[in-house]
């Protein structure tokens, strides 16, 4: 039907992923503000079994096919675009994430449609769809109008919490056939999993982690020891990780995990939106940084503005100094 | 292996952004632009690839200020030619760009491989890499990390998933990249090589054609982002303020 | 460009690998006997494939290529020890050490990540740390004197200020900073400085491979001080003076120069009955590179030292000339991660070791970049309770009876 709200209900190795959940609950909002039905839209082969799972949705538009079994996403585009089309809804909610990348650059440009990127809300205001949308590393904040229906919005994972998006009721489904090549220009050959070996961060109770303030690599060292008197692990965000200081599996955010510990401690880390994604669940987040303006303290719940390597020796020894006491 | 990298500068958050009067732009008379991150490792990653290939890679940008610099810079890095696109204005949106850049592309091709980078800070309205492979009808992925080249029009592509997974692509030539990092970090080149490019070499400039595309995402008004919340700020010394977080991890059930 | 110009009308201002035997400089490289006294005084002798007498051995014999495609001159911390210790008196570190270094990086792209980053960040912001510079001055709100900025103010000054990157910036360097203007403001120096406009003097540029860049922010300064009027120029860092000393005259630079602690001890007897509180410390005092070695600054510091009533002042076994760089000259600032890749021994640590075996509680600097090196090392060693690291301005303002 047209004018609905849709969410494109994003799938990885198998399983519903969380940023979808985040998505449904602000698909929720918004179809209730313009009074419209929300859609989840599910792409993939033999994916029929996952629907229950999108019960936030008032009903779920099924595509099966075997082109979309892989996680190459040519076809997702050209698939979309015929449902986009032929049904032509108000809006189509994206995850801003690695796996449906190629979907909000693509399906955009192949059917002229309006698409903002780094949205953290969409809202109606007067019969226009309106985003706020982080840009410049999270520095500002643009409010957004787009002009033209369907519209395409690129979602910040942690939109919502993610619980909001699960709904108790299975939705009907209604499972749509659609007509894809089989010649694929991009072939998904293999995924390629992270050394083993390493410390997973994605199960640690506590991580330090460090961006570009640490400086350099030797300075990981007091990094190491913080986590050592805590009993967590160093992790860090993309400029450690390109830099080679850390491992990619150590990495948090956008490209690398999602993490949820008891404590999260940014060092010298700015907050970019691509790294907030990837720790803003963390129970309870701490961040160390020399500016006060930078955005990690916008969701941190503590903060401290001052130079890590100040704070961070002053805060190993304290913790060591209380643990010694409560041994005796 | 002949290359074309899509450079694009945007404001450099090193500086403070301001909010011009108008509510909906960045004060000028402070903005300093740099080239987008992603891009500098687009063109690390060709110039690379043509160090390993041999070929030619060709620098192109929209003209912007501190856009020659960018572009003496690219050529002193291996560029073999660097292209500004004049008629450009700060206020096109991603996709405006990426439209007319695409109507000029042609003149530069054949090439194996277009790059960009993945994503730019300022794209409001649509990604550039995935625009030009739609317009140009060539096969595109984003968040790329690593390209082998295999024989007969064929290259092995590296791309980012999550939580340190990548994924493996095969793809045909040519093909548009959107780069997510090089495979090293981009180069350091000695401001005498800038200089002497700046010399010896030149940039081209090739005048965009027509009108650029209408907006299709208005930007109603910027603002400093209203934070959600605010972390609640310990003072003190180092030794105050660590002594006040170790209480509150304690009370936390942290330590 | 003027100055452009007034460098290619002089020469031989410019010295290269392939002019060199045509210079003075260069034909004293001639004269050296391979005597090894550099490679023995070199604080990074044993590490070094290139020390300066294989590398004129292998000039002589027109092989010095070689000594292009390797990355052991990194291991040059341009101390002058070198040099001070040449029987020949070839300026090894001024000279020959940054004409090979200029060669090595036109042939070797890769630079350790935290030397380029430095680079980058100087070119671009006039500062390593990549700061803005539009927070250069942000500092002096905190200063509890009012300081003078040229940009806003531009009448003429006696002293300009020449404040430099790690007083400006650096946390540490900041309380040097304010401490500095307090001593000044205490003297009635009428003094100002340039505020944003003050990019970083170079000199590293010249002595960490990068003549470029060093020309770039070499022009940029010179630009500026053509705006002002002013007396004599005054720079808190060695580094700075060195820059405004040796290489700055080349495009025209003539104007009175000094170091903030040769300065203030000019003034040493102005500020002796200012120097009221008692401060019971025993200090050690570390001779800075550039200000001791290669501009025999020695007595100036212990003066102003053993003028704070209380202090007493003890000496490093390694004093004066003999003194041991913190490493971080020549880009060693920025290189620590390399060299402990490397496996050598941090100098900042060799030399905190000796200090504390003074049993002083006190090692005071004169130079912006020792603060950071040496508090730094008093922590990796597990000194940090034993001694504390002080600029001399900041135990002079310390002393000073009016405290903000």
């Amino acid at each position: 039907m047209a004018g609905n709200v849709w969410v494109l209900a994003e799938t990885w190795r198998g399983q519903v992923s969380e940023t979808t959940y985040e998505l449904l609950a602000l698909g929720r909002e918004l179809a209730a503000e313009l009074g419209v039905p929300l859609q989840a839209v599910l792409l993939g082969h033999q994916v029929k079994s996952l629907t229950p799972q999108l019960g936030a949705a008032e009903s779920v538009v099924l595509v099966d096919h075997p082109a979309l079994a892989e996680p190459a996403l040519e076809p997702y585009t050209y698939a979309l675009a015929q449902l986009v089309k032929a049904r032509q809804p108000r809006c189509l909610l994206v995850p801003l994430t690695n796996i449906s990348w190629e979907v909000l650059g693509l399906l955009p440009a192949a059917l002229e449609l309006p698409c903002a990127n780094f949205c953290r809300d969409v809202r109606a205001a007067d019969g226009k769809l309106q985003a706020r949308c982080l840009l410049y590393g999270g520095k500002v904040e643009a409010t957004a109008a787009v002009s033209a229906a369907p519209a395409l919005f690129g979602i910040l994972p942690g939109s919502r919490p993610a619980e909001k998006g699960r709904g108790e009721k299975a939705p009907a489904v209604e499972e749509v056939p659609v007509e894809l090549a089989e010649a694929a220009r991009v072939k998904f050959k293999k995924y390629l999993e992270p050394e083993a070996g390493d410390v997973d961060i994605t199960q640690q109770t506590v991580l330090v982690s460090v961006g570009r303030g640490i400086q350099n690599q030797d300075n990981l060292a007091l990094a190491e020891e913080l986590a050592a008197a805590l009993g967590g692990a160093v992790s860090g965000s993309r400029p450690v990780i390109d830099q080679g200081w850390l491992p990619l599996s150590r990495q948090v955010g956008k490209s690398g995990a999602s993490v949820k510990p008891k404590l999260y401690l940014a060092l010298g880390i700015s907050g970019a939106p691509e790294h907030q994604e990837g720790m803003r669940n963390s129970e309870l987040i701490v961040a160390v940084n020399t500016d006060p303006g930078a955005p990690i303290f916008a969701i941190a719940h503590f903060g401290v503005c001052a130079d890590l390597f100040d704070i961070v020796p002053a805060l190993t020894e304290e913790i060591k100094r209380r643990k010694a006491s409560r041994a005796a | 292996m002949n290359i074309v990298v899509l450079l694009k500068m945007v404001p450099d958050v090193v500086e403070e952004l301001e909010v011009a009067p108008d509510g909906k732009s960045l004060n000028a008379e402070f903005l300093r632009l740099i080239v987008n991150e992603r891009d500098a490792h687009a063109l690390e990653e060709a110039v690379l690839l043509k160090e390993r290939h041999g070929g030619a890679v060709v620098a192109v940008a929209p003209e912007a200020p501190e856009v020659d610099e960018a572009l003496f810079t690219a050529l002193a890095k291996g560029a073999d030619r660097a292209v500004k696109i004049t008629g450009f204005t700060s206020d096109f949106s991603t996709r405006a760009a990426a439209k007319l850049l695409a109507q000029l592309l042609p003149r530069f091709l054949p090439a194996d491989l277009l790059l960009a980078g993945c994503q730019a800070i300022d794209d409001v309205d649509g990604q550039l890499a995935a625009i030009l492979a739609h317009e140009l009808q060539l096969p595109y992925l984003g968040l790329v990390t690593q390209v082998k080249l295999e024989a007969a029009g064929r290259a092995t592509v590296t791309k980012e998933f999550a939580g340190g997974v990548r994924g493996e692509f095969e793809m045909t030539l040519p093909a548009v990249l959107g780069i997510q990092a090089a495979e090293k970090p981009p180069r350091y080149i000695p401001v005498a090589k800038v200089r002497a490019a700046m010399k010896t070499q030149k940039i081209e400039t090739v005048p965009a054609a027509g009108a650029p595309a209408a907006a299709l995402v208005e930007v109603l008004q910027l603002a400093k982002p209203e934070a959600a919340g605010h972390a609640e700020m310990l003072t003190g010394s180092p030794a105050e303020a660590a002594g006040k977080l170790c209480g509150i991890l304690l009370e936390r059930g942290v330590l | 460009m003027a100055t452009a110009a007034a460098r290619t009308m002089e020469p031989p201002c410019e010295i290269t690998l392939e002019n060199l035997f045509h210079t003075p400089e260069g034909r004293r490289v001639l004269t050296c006997l391979q005597c090894g006294a550099c490679v023995a005084t070199c604080p990074y002798g044993e590490q070094m494939d290139y020390p300066p007498r294989r590398i004129i051995a292998l000039l002589r014999a027109g092989l010095v290529e070689k000594v292009f495609t390797n990355d052991s001159l990194l291991a040059c911390v341009a101390c002058y020890a070198c040099k001070a210790k040449c029987p020949r008196q070839i300026d090894l570190t001024g000279v020959l050490l940054p004409l090979a270094k200029e060669q090595v990086l036109a042939r070797h792209p890769e630079l350790p990540a935290e030397l380029q980053k430095a680079l980058e960040n100087k070119l671009r912001y006039g500062n390593p740390m990549g700061e803005s510079p539009r927070k250069r001055a942000a500092w002096t709100a905190t200063a509890g004197v009012p300081i003078r900025q040229l940009p806003t103010d531009p009448r003429p000054v006696d002293v300009l200020w020449f404040v430099e990157c790690y007083c400006s910036f650096y946390p540490r360097g900041q309380d040097n900073a304010r401490a500095t203007a307090r001593v000044m403001h205490a003297l009635g120096v009428d003094f100002a400085i340039l505020g944003n406009e003050e990019k970083c003097a170079g000199e590293c540029g010249r002595l960490t491979w990068e003549p470029g860049l060093f020309d770039t922010l070499m022009d940029y300064n010179m630009t500026v001080f053509s705006k002002y009027k002013f007396n004599r120029i005054v720079t808190s860092c060695p580094h700075a003076y060195d820059a405004f000393k040796i290489r700055y005259p080349i495009v025209g630079f003539n104007y009175a120069l000094e170091h903030t602690t040769p300065y203030v001890a000019r003034h040493l007897e102005k500020l002796r009955p200012l120097l009221k509180r008692r401060l019971d410390y025993t200090v050690t005092y570390q001779d800075s590179c550039c200000l001791g070695r290669h501009n025999n600054f020695y007595d100036e510091p212990r003066a102003l030292l053993t003028a704070i009533p209380g202090v007493k002042l003890v000496d490093m076994t390694h004093n004066r000339v003999n003194s041991i760089c913190c490493g971080g000259g020549g880009g060693g600032m920025w290189l620590d991660t390399y060299y402990k890749t490397k496996g050598y021994e941090r100098l900042s640590e060799r030399r905190v070791k000796e200090a504390v075996a003074t049993g002083a509680d006190v090692l005071a600097v004169s130079c912006d970049y020792e603060i950071s090196r040496f508090e730094d090392a008093l922590k990796v060693l597990g000194h940090d309770k034993k001694m504390v690291v002080r600029d001399v301005m900041e135990l002079l303002a310390e002393s000073l009876e009016v405290q903000p």
